[in-house]
């Protein structure tokens, strides 16, 4: 059954009545309720376009992580061809919840590297629900070194909601991982095309993030801590995570405004959670303009842009 | 003791106007041991407890008077960045919060920056002052620390950082994120004009602060002692939902999991730093020396950071055995500096920058 989230009362009421219709229908061929039917599932999208038009920063906190929201391994599947993810940091272990590897987008070999939350109990907890710790990172420099010797552009998918914070994840250097991770990041001479595609939670995101074009979802978030992380230390009290959310600037609008991402890729109706293949085609097409664009650069040019973006941020607000 | 601190502060403060020159205690209690300590001898030990070695926090005025040859250094503008682009409010306005940060501090904000020479070699260095909103990472404090990078790179000279922070500064949100990557761009832009980056992790080194600039280091030192690591011990704690183990996230943990170099006592952080910049840069020994520096009590050599010494030691020998036809009188030399090195002041006169 669909998970509807609180503020979708009002779709989840009129759903429920076209399903008792639906059924009524089918039970007794006498009634016809087919006007009804479709009268109320007007009804239905002029609520949920009613209700997506303005919702808070808050409820897109909830859209953000919402269960049924495509991750990584739908973009891997929908999106690029012959994807072939590479396991482990040759060093300690592999980290499933960085997924990583080579791939074809649109007939183009590429790199690819994303978060994957996972989609039901044992993913989630295979993936650590999309929480890396260092070998996932280490994992991500592996193939971002990859992509730079072989002059792979690379894509990145970001969904997370933070770095793993864990007694072994210390243990084995995690802030070194991310610091090594961001900065293997900003040298590659190859184009890097970014995209949050949920949450992008701070270090655990930026450190595959700095991408030459950054994207984010309509309805994802991208900040440098969890509203109920920045709650419960400024306001000591994690109840108070809408009014995180609202004061942070953590949607794509916010960022954009910001001069933090270079653009939007829109949502369907009612979320990405709705219509995946939708979102999943626009994204798509986001990323193929980009990578065309980027492909007139040279490796020196690409990495050169790179950092004067990043170096150039928040100096003009 | 207790009964003077409680009867002595109000005095003194009310004598004073409370300024922040005046010490908060006279009596400053070690935190490990419980032993009072009078605070000019504290102070005069550069904020260690000269019993139990225990590294009290130090201003960011105070490490650099001591860090500079003659406390003497040029100190970098704060750059002038957007206030408060979130127009953030919690339980109190962001604005006037920066406000009280800078009365207490008397700090645009929590980097402060200088140019000047250790033990002669010249250096630019950065510091953390923790008592300007915990050391926190915002704005002013990357566009600080890229400016100070930006000039390290135009004098073709080392940067030393010393972070002392707890991360990144919320009340900006993502604009604080984006200081980890532009730290970053500016720490390989040193290191492609082939200048050392030494970073010195003080207590506390945290957060995203630790997940950029502080990691990247070509040489990484910590004070003892020092709390150094990623995500927060409450947080990993009710995440994980068990006990964290005994020193867990301190800088000896970090030696011996392989994510520094060494821990190195304060009062022998500049000589250490002259001598890796030295190395680093291949510049002869004896290119410079500390000059008219105070006295103080000679390193003690029953201190806690024995494992840091013999690390050091070991990179040492190492090192020189590289080195060994660059100048004959390499191998002795650093005993020989540290030998003519009168160990640190103990007079805190005002820096000539302040």
């Amino acid at each position: 059954m669909y998970t509807y989230l609180d503020f979708e009362k009002p779709i989840s009421d009129l759903e429920a009545k076209i399903h008792e219709l639906k059924t009524l229908a089918t039970d007794d061929r006498g009634v016809d309720t087919a006007d009804e039917v479709q009268r109320l599932e007007t009804r239905v999208n002029e609520a949920m376009a009613d209700i997506y038009a303005k919702l808070t920063p808050w409820q897109k906190t909830q859209v953000a992580r919402h269960s049924s929201r495509p991750h990584f391994s739908d973009y891997a599947r929908s999106l690029f061809e012959e994807f072939t993810p590479l396991a482990g940091d040759r060093t300690y272990a592999e980290d499933a919840a960085i997924q990583a590897g080579l791939a074809r987008f649109r007939g183009q070999p590429v790199a690819i590297i994303g978060q994957e939350k996972g989609n039901d109990t044992k993913s989630r907890i295979e993936h650590n629900f999309g929480s890396a710790r260092p070998e996932g990172y280490r994992k991500a420099i592996r193939v971002m070194e990859l992509a730079d010797r072989f002059s792979l552009p690379l894509v990145t998918l970001i969904d997370t909601a933070g770095a793993y914070p864990g007694i072994g994840a210390e243990r084995r250097g995690q802030a070194e991982a991310i610091a090594r991770s961001t900065e293997t990041c900003l040298n590659l001479r190859v184009p890097i095309v970014s995209v949050v595609i949920g949450e992008g939670g701070s270090g655990g995101a930026i450190a595959i993030a700095t991408g030459n074009r950054v994207y984010m979802l309509e309805h994802s978030i991208y900040s440098v801590i969890s509203p109920e992380g920045a709650a419960s230390i400024l306001w000591r009290d994690s109840g108070r995570a809408k009014d995180a959310a609202t004061n942070m600037k953590i949607t794509a609008e916010d960022l954009k405004q910001l001069g933090i991402i270079d653009g939007i890729v829109r949502e369907p109706v009612g979320g990405a959670h709705r219509n995946p293949e939708a979102v999943i085609e626009t994204t798509g097409a986001t990323i193929a303009s980009a990578l065309k664009d980027l492909a007139k650069s040279d490796g020196d040019t690409l990495r050169r842009q790179r950092r004067e973006k990043f170096l150039e941020m928040g100096r003009k607000i | 003791m207790n009964w003077i601190t409680s009867y002595v502060r109000p005095k003194i403060n009310s004598m004073f106007g409370g300024g922040r020159e005046v010490p908060e205690n006279l009596w400053i209690k070690c935190p490990e041991t419980g032993e009072m300590v009078f605070h000019k001898d504290l102070e005069e030990n550069l904020y260690v407890i000269p019993a139990s070695g225990h590294h009290m926090k130090i201003s960011a005025k105070d490490r650099f008077h001591h860090f500079f040859d003659d406390g003497a250094y040029e100190a970098l503008p704060q750059p002038q960045v957007p206030q408060d682009p979130l127009k953030f409010r919690d339980t109190k306005r962001y604005t006037d919060r920066l406000r009280d940060y800078r009365t207490k501090t008397g700090q645009e904000d929590t980097i402060l920056s200088g140019v000047g020479t250790v033990h002669g070699v010249k250096l630019v260095a950065c510091v953390h002052e923790f008592a300007f909103a915990g050391g926190s990472l915002g704005m002013a404090a990357g566009e600080a620390i890229v400016k100070a990078f930006e000039r390290a790179i135009k004098e073709k000279c080392p940067l030393v950082m010393f972070p002392a922070s707890g991360g990144a500064r919320m009340q900006e949100g993502i604009l604080s994120l984006m200081q980890m990557p532009r730290t970053t761009v500016m720490v390989e832009m040193l290191k492609e004009a082939g200048l050392p980056y030494i970073v010195v992790m003080t207590n506390p080194t945290t957060g995203g602060v630790s997940a950029s600039y502080a990691m990247l280091g070509d040489v990484h030192l910590a004070e003892p002692g020092a709390e150094i690591g990623f995500a927060g011990k409450r947080v990993i704690e009710q995440t994980i939902r068990e006990q964290l183990p005994e020193g867990f996230q301190t800088a000896e943990y970090l030696l011996d999991h392989g994510m520094i170099d060494m821990v190195v006592k304060r009062h022998d952080i500049p000589e250490t730093i002259a001598r890796l910049s030295k190395l680093l840069m291949r510049k002869p020994a004896d290119y410079g020396e500390r000059t008219k520096t105070k006295t103080a009590e000679p390193v003690k050599k029953d201190m806690p950071e024995k494992p840091a010494e013999a690390a050091n030691g070991a990179k040492k020998a190492k090192i020189e055995e590289v080195k060994q036809p660059a100048k004959a009188t390499a191998p002795g030399a650093t005993k020989e500096a540290a030998a003519k090195t009168p160990p640190a002041k103990a007079q805190p006169a005002k820096t000539p920058t302040s």
